[in-house]
């Protein structure tokens, strides 16, 4: 037997992903050539590390497919329905911070928060005969929250990079995007709503309730907990 | 879990009552365009509701209900005036595990009729109420028409009453509004600070300062708003007598018969929903007529606020006492809806749909 991390191949987010269980006495690292997409762990015995891609580890911790994983938590609350169902939140890992956020271009002087907002749509609706759009691969968050904060008259447009570049491009009146300093968002002439946070979103450590949890997998569960210095979350 | 046999003979049974009623039998295609039904319902639709993809058509649903394709199809060659009635498969999409299902069966029954709208109301619920009366279920009965004539009446600028009439079907964000327009609540401190920057100078000068003009949306738009803002701040709020008597109208529940007493009670403080409460007193005779026991139905104000926003006058629901079991039936009145759908031509429309499977359910705990 043998219990399965994934973990993001390549980029940032192994690397420091690398770092943090490094720091704790469980070495992971890349075998053979940089291309190949295996590796191994060492400092704690049964553990098989699978490298994916980030925003493949929500699907296939939901699968039960891996034990365990390393992705963002904007991530598991976008792609997973009924999250804390599907998954165990192990530890949050301290990097990879970044924010969810609402923003429109700067020159929009009359708006500042969701009310702002919504009143917008409302007027964009009845000048341009269309809902104002709101450009985002985070749909189903943005959704949840628009309509908690009861903004109407919006349509969500789906861009899955260079978000910020849609509003100058005129595929979109206002973004959905993930920020960590705001420098592109500035860049872009975008401005966040002052209360227009979605998420706080960072790596976090996941444990998939799907996942086969025998006996021999919760021995060496408790072991790699137990190195890592963290409590062992209660699995079914 | 599939349709059971139970429900699949259950509405066959309510198909034929609904032709025996007189309503003519219409088939509607299961992939409907999203286009549409985005632009009526808004991107809460899409997550409510199935999306997939047609290389030739782009971007379809398959059907949420069946009122869209119906008027659709009355728009495009209907009698004048129509009834109908369907049954078939609609699918909802289940954000979170639970009870609810993701695909039931509807059996609907609508009418497009111009005169005598009190008495084609009653038609329908009647023959709901018939339908359904051996199950012994509790029955509602609202009538938007009242808040949006209440909203109507308030002493208010035009755009604080526009503003409080959209979001009439989002309960939450109509008390946060009126909240604030009666001065129950202050300005939140972000909305003082953009006033006070906005009162800074020229909307074209603190445009010029903000930087580039980027997107579709147009300066004098942007202008025009932020006079808007200014106007409003300066708007004397809606006096607190009128906000009491609308929180007065949405608390009312009662059975029919008194809640209309109630009602004209209101009526005398507030005389902008004077005719609306008068076509209620002429839709419950109408109900009494047609042997509906009235004294047995709640009437609320505030019902049907949070269903999809179409319904727009008298609307109904019937539901069991059993938990966790979705509403046996509901239905109502939605003129808006033929308005928008018909591009300029519009018919008054009633309607509602039951579930048969609900119906078998609570028919099988009987048994």
């Amino acid at each position: 037997m043998s219990l399965k991390i994934g973990v993001p191949s390549k980029g940032r987010l192994m690397e420091k992903t690398f770092d943090w269980f490094g720091a704790r006495g469980v070495t992971m690292s890349r075998s053979g050539d940089e291309r190949e997409y295996s590796g191994r762990v060492d400092g704690v015995d049964g553990v098989q590390l699978v490298l994916l891609s980030a925003g493949e580890i929500p699907r296939e911790l939901a699968a039960g497919r891996i034990h365990l994983g390393v992705t963002g938590t904007d991530l598991i609350r976008e792609k997973l329905a009924d999250w804390p169902e599907q998954v165990a939140e192990v530890a949050p890992l301290g990097f990879g911070f970044a924010d969810l956020i609402i923003a429109v271009p700067n020159c929009w002087i009359d708006v500042d928060t969701l009310d702002d907002l919504d009143a917008v749509a409302a007027q964009f609706r009845a000048r341009h005969g269309q809902r104002l759009r709101i450009a985002t691969k985070y749909h189903r968050l943005v959704r949840d929250f628009l309509r908690e904060a009861g903004v109407a008259e919006y349509s969500l447009v789906d861009s899955q990079g260079a978000t910020e570049g849609t509003v100058r491009n005129l595929t979109a009146e206002a973004i959905a995007d993930i920020t960590s300093s705001g420098e592109t968002l500035r860049a872009n002439h975008l401005k966040i709503l002052s209360d227009g946070l979605i998420l706080r979103s960072q790596a976090e450590l996941f444990a998939a309730r799907a996942a086969d949890w025998s006996p021999a997998n919760r021995t060496i569960l408790s072991a790699l907990t137990a190195r890592l210095g963290l409590t062992t979350p209660s699995l079914p | 879990m599939p349709i059971s046999p139970a429900a699949r003979a259950e509405a066959a049974r309510l198909f034929a009552a609904f032709q025996e009623a007189g309503a003519q039998p219409i088939e509607a295609d299961i992939l409907q365009p999203a286009d549409t039904l985005l632009d009526l319902y808004g991107e809460d639709i899409r997550g409510r509701a199935y999306v997939t993809w047609d290389p030739l058509r782009g971007e379809m649903m398959l059907r949420p209900d069946f009122t869209v394709p119906v008027v659709q199809m009355h728009m495009a060659h209907g009698a004048d005036p129509a009834r109908y009635c369907y049954m078939g498969e609609v699918f909802r999409r289940q954000d979170h595990a639970g009870p609810r299902a993701s695909e039931y069966l509807q059996v609907g029954y609508e009418v497009f009729a111009r005169e005598a709208p009190e008495t084609v109301e009653a038609e329908v619920f009647a023959l709901f109420d018939d339908l359904l009366a051996p199950l012994r279920l509790r029955t509602a009965m609202g009538d938007i028409g009242l808040l949006m004539a209440a909203v109507e009446g308030l002493t208010a600028t035009p755009r604080r009453k526009a503003a409080l009439m959209r979001h009439i079907w989002r309960p939450r964000r109509f008390r946060a509004l009126l909240d604030r327009y009666s001065g129950c609540t202050p300005a939140p401190a972000a909305r003082i600070k953009l006033l006070e920057k906005l009162a800074t100078g020229t909307p074209a000068d603190l445009m010029a300062a903000a930087g580039p003009q980027i997107g579709l949306r147009e300066p004098w738009e942007i202008a025009e708003r932020a006079a808007a803002l200014l106007e409003d701040a300066a708007a004397p709020a809606i006096p607190a007598r009128e906000a009491d008597l609308i929180d007065d109208l949405l608390r009312l529940s009662a059975p029919a018969p008194e809640a209309l007493e109630r009602l004209m009670d209101l009526g005398v403080d507030m005389p902008a929903i004077r005719p609306a409460v008068e076509r209620l007193a002429q839709r419950l005779e109408a109900l009494e007529r047609a042997g509906v026991w009235l004294s047995q139905v709640t009437f609320e104000p505030n019902h049907g606020r949070s269903l999809l926003e179409y319904y727009d006058g008298f609307v109904f629901s019937f539901h069991s006492d059993r938990p966790g079991l979705p509403p046996v039936a509901t239905g109502g009145r939605y003129d808006a809806l033929t308005r928008v759908l018909g591009q300029g031509r519009e018919i008054p429309a009633v309607g509602g749909i039951i579930r048969p499977g609900v119906v078998a359910t609570l028919k099988e705990a009987r048994a």
